[in-house]
């Protein structure tokens, strides 16, 4: 399954892209998608913890089974106003 | 703000109250700021906004009408960022309710803030530690 992934602030610099593809098996996880960018990024591991993940622009946890299509949102602690 | 206003108040609006958010030109750390960059992931920014005025409807009365204004990009010290307006039939529920969406905002809405400083690099700001 193909999913898309949009990145922000901190974590697009990191990955150098506000958006790009994985391509993922499955039955593949939130989990599975993340672990896949930590992969090609390392450094973005040390962001695990303060990171939330929306899918299709919900928070979800990373247990959240994956569909192909999906838009993944990576989101660094906000602040806004 | 004259668009907020005129988007929240109806004949019935006995007070209208209004909030802007401005770039100021210290740091918590009271390193001098010249900028701020501000970069949102628009669609869910904007679900999250319908969300907290639904919110502050629910909490201090059905008379209660919010407007929610947020700006993305580079902005310079003395500019406004947020604005938010709310109108209610009495006073108390509109100041209740603009003081709720912002601290909302602030709180939930996927958007971000990098500080641009007179020396050194920027850094993105999180809310967590920030003040009221």
């Amino acid at each position: 399954m193909r999913v898309k992934v949009l990145a922000f602030a901190r974590i697009r610099e990191m990955l150098e892209a506000s958006e790009q593809s994985l391509d993922l098996p499955g039955g593949a996880r939130v989990a599975d998608a993340w672990s896949m960018l930590v992969s090609a990024a390392p450094e973005l591991d040390a962001l695990g913890g303060s990171t939330r993940v929306a899918r299709n622009g919900r928070v979800v946890s990373l247990d959240e089974p994956l569909c192909d299509g999906d838009e993944l949102a990576l989101l660094p602690p906000v602040g806004g106003g | 703000m004259a668009a907020l206003q005129a988007a929240v108040r109806s004949d019935g609006s006995g007070g209208i109250v209004t909030f802007l958010g401005v770039v100021r030109d210290r740091a918590d750390d009271g390193r001098a700021v010249v900028g701020l960059e501000y970069e949102a992931f628009a669609p869910m920014a904007i679900a999250e906004f319908e969300a907290i005025a639904g919110e502050a409807a629910a909490r201090f009365g059905t008379d209660v009408r919010v407007a929610v204004a947020h700006r993305v990009g580079a902005l310079a010290v003395g500019e406004v960022a947020v604005a938010v307006a709310a109108a209610a039939v009495h006073r108390a529920a509109a100041f209740d309710a603009c003081e709720y969406v912002i601290d909302e905002l602030k709180r939930r809405a996927p958007i971000w803030k990098k500080e641009g400083y007179v020396e050194g690099a920027g850094e993105w700001k999180s809310n967590e530690c920030a003040r009221g």
